[in-house]
């Protein structure tokens, strides 16, 4: 028994829809245009409505990224403590540049904005883990947890 | 001492993911008291009678935001606690929740109480997802023990939005959108959520209340100053020795948080609220911390002499430009244009007149964005203008010494 006719989606169930591009994007590491398509079908939306949200956020990515995305953060209290020189250390240790893919698909970089540990900057993310008060002697280290 | 920890009261002390030692230091004993004692009309006085005021950024009186969603007739209604924390230099909330959300929970569950909401969420910023078992466990916990039983609580993740900080634009987010700032009014109160009432408050906000309906609203309002009561808690971090987090009475002096606490030296400036606060010259180290003078969110940034000050203005409208909806066009192409110009700025390549069109661009910005995002992004510029106007002059003339 399903949904027919857009009249019965109810407001809420369209609440649902980031989760759902969340959950496309963590298992295939970016959100497919199949998966935007069975989406906009299933909540009686236009295609161009659901790819305006996977679009919108910086958690999303409409084009295939790493298994594990690193995330620098540029905001002020971490540039005030050097991301650039972390960042540096990152992009020499795996041999791709900010916004780029390792070929293995291992992993991406990503400039990110504010995250919410400048008491402890510079940090970064690796998916859904904090790195803090990193030093480019660190990196190394930290990225061998991400086989 | 100038800390005065009230919304901190537990954080180190209790076990954040054990009920028991949040009920051995008078947890819930506010809720109790609030439904067995209290009719949600009281609640509602009480809290404005307090003076709370929205700790997120904006400083609403929490009271009156509470007493015109009670008045507003809905069989549905909604608390939101907006943890979406991106304001830059912020991390408060963050501390917060890692340590005690059951104050947290208990202050949603009064809300609930107080307007008459069955459904509360918490919109958690996605950079935090490491926090969302502890808070879930936290609100089951509370659920089963029986603290819980007019209201439902749910955490509502987001995906990595700035401007979902931004209470509209969450409830867009919130209902599987695009994070867009709506138009006001009408207000989240009386359309809010599926359009209907809506209490959004910050975390902080709601970690006040508890002790607000324990100890009563006299007890609150004879804290801090003529137009802030209480305390805030503070996010400090740049160029400091301690960088931290630190709940002070409102009205102590930045002088005391900087310097004294954080131990901060050769400061140059301070940027008091967040990317769009309140910038403040050293000179001006004695300014009192509140809602009458600077305040915002409580990040506190510390940049000491050798900064940059152009580049660090740059770095910032960039941000803005980033983060901006989209839908109003003063803030969209406005940020835009203005981190442009900036760029010419942090390149040496200014051009006369540089100057009189960021001032120029930030006037619609102020007047006509549709929220804060927009209406304060000139912030950081003017202020930077006003006391560091030569920082500028000399970026303009090093170009022209550079082409002759």
């Amino acid at each position: 028994m399903g949904r027919v006719t857009e009249n019965e989606v109810r407001l809420e169930e369209r609440g649902e829809l980031l989760a759902k591009l969340k959950e496309a994007q963590s298992k295939f590491g970016y959100v497919p245009r199949e998966v935007m398509s069975e989406l906009a079908e299933f909540y009686h939306l236009p295609l161009s409505d659901v790819y305006g949200v996977a679009t919108f956020y910086s958690f999303l990515s409409i084009r295939p990224q790493g298994k594990y995305v690193i995330k620098v953060c540029k905001s002020i209290p971490c540039f005030l403590r050097e991301y650039q020189v972390i960042l540096e250390a990152i992009e020499r240790e795996i041999g791709i540049k900010a916004n780029e893919t390792t070929v293995d698909g291992r992993f991406s970089i990503q400039l990110t904005n504010c995250i919410g540990a400048c008491d402890k900057a510079p940090s970064i993310m690796i998916n859904d883990d904090f790195h803090t008060d990193v030093t480019p002697e660190k990196i190394p280290q930290i990225l061998q947890e991400y086989q | 001492m100038p800390e005065k920890r009230i919304v901190l009261r537990n954080c180190g002390i209790i076990n954040p993911h054990q009920i028991t030692t949040y009920i051995e230091r008078d947890g819930f004993k506010a809720i109790k008291k609030a439904q067995g004692a209290m009719s949600p009309q009281q609640v509602v006085s009480e809290i404005k009678a307090s003076g709370l005021r929205g700790r997120g950024g904006a400083g609403f009186p929490c009271g009156l935001k509470w007493e015109l969603a009670s008045q507003t007739e809905s069989a549905e209604k909604y608390v939101i606690c907006n943890a979406d924390e991106g304001e830059i230099g912020t991390f408060k909330d963050r501390y917060i929740l890692e340590n005690d959300p059951f104050t947290l929970i208990e202050g949603i569950g009064i809300a609930g109480y107080a307007i008459g909401a069955r459904k509360g969420y918490v919109y958690l910023r996605g950079e935090y997802h490491y926090l969302l078992n502890s808070l879930e466990n936290a609100i089951r916990q509370a659920k089963e023990s029986g603290y819980l039983p007019h209201i439902d609580i749910e955490v509502c993740e987001g995906a990595g939005a700035y401007v979902c900080g931004e209470e509209s634009a969450l409830m867009d987010s919130i209902e599987g959108k695009r994070g867009e700032v709506r138009y006001r009014p009408p207000f989240p109160p009386t359309r809010g959520l599926w359009g209907k009432p809506t209490v959004i408050n910050n975390v902080e906000t709601l970690m006040n209340v508890p002790q607000i309906i324990l100890n009563g609203a006299q007890w609150f309002s004879q804290i801090g100053t003529e137009r802030s009561k209480g305390t805030k808690v503070f996010s400090v971090s740049g160029d400091v020795k301690k960088p931290g987090v630190y709940e002070l009475v409102m009205g102590t002096l930045l002088r005391e948080l900087v310097e004294q606490l954080a131990q901060a030296q050769d400061v140059k400036m301070v940027q008091v609220g967040g990317a769009t606060g309140k910038i403040l010259p050293y000179e001006m180290i004695n300014t009192p911390l509140a809602f009458e003078t600077v305040l915002g969110a409580g990040a506190v940034i510390v940049f000491n002499t050798k900064r940059d000050i152009v580049d660090i203005v740059y770095r910032t409208m960039e941000f803005l430009a980033e983060e901006s909806c989209g839908k109003c066009s003063p803030c969209r192409e406005g940020t835009v244009a203005m981190a442009a110009i900036l760029e010419r700025f942090s390149r040496g390549q200014a051009r006369e007149g540089d100057i009189q069109l960021l001032e120029e661009v930030s006037s619609p910005l102020a007047l006509a964005s549709i929220c804060g995002l927009g209406q304060a992004a000139p912030t950081p510029i003017l202020d930077t203008l006003q006391y560091f106007r030569g920082d500028y002059e000399k970026r303009i003339k090093k170009s022209r010494v550079d082409k002759s």
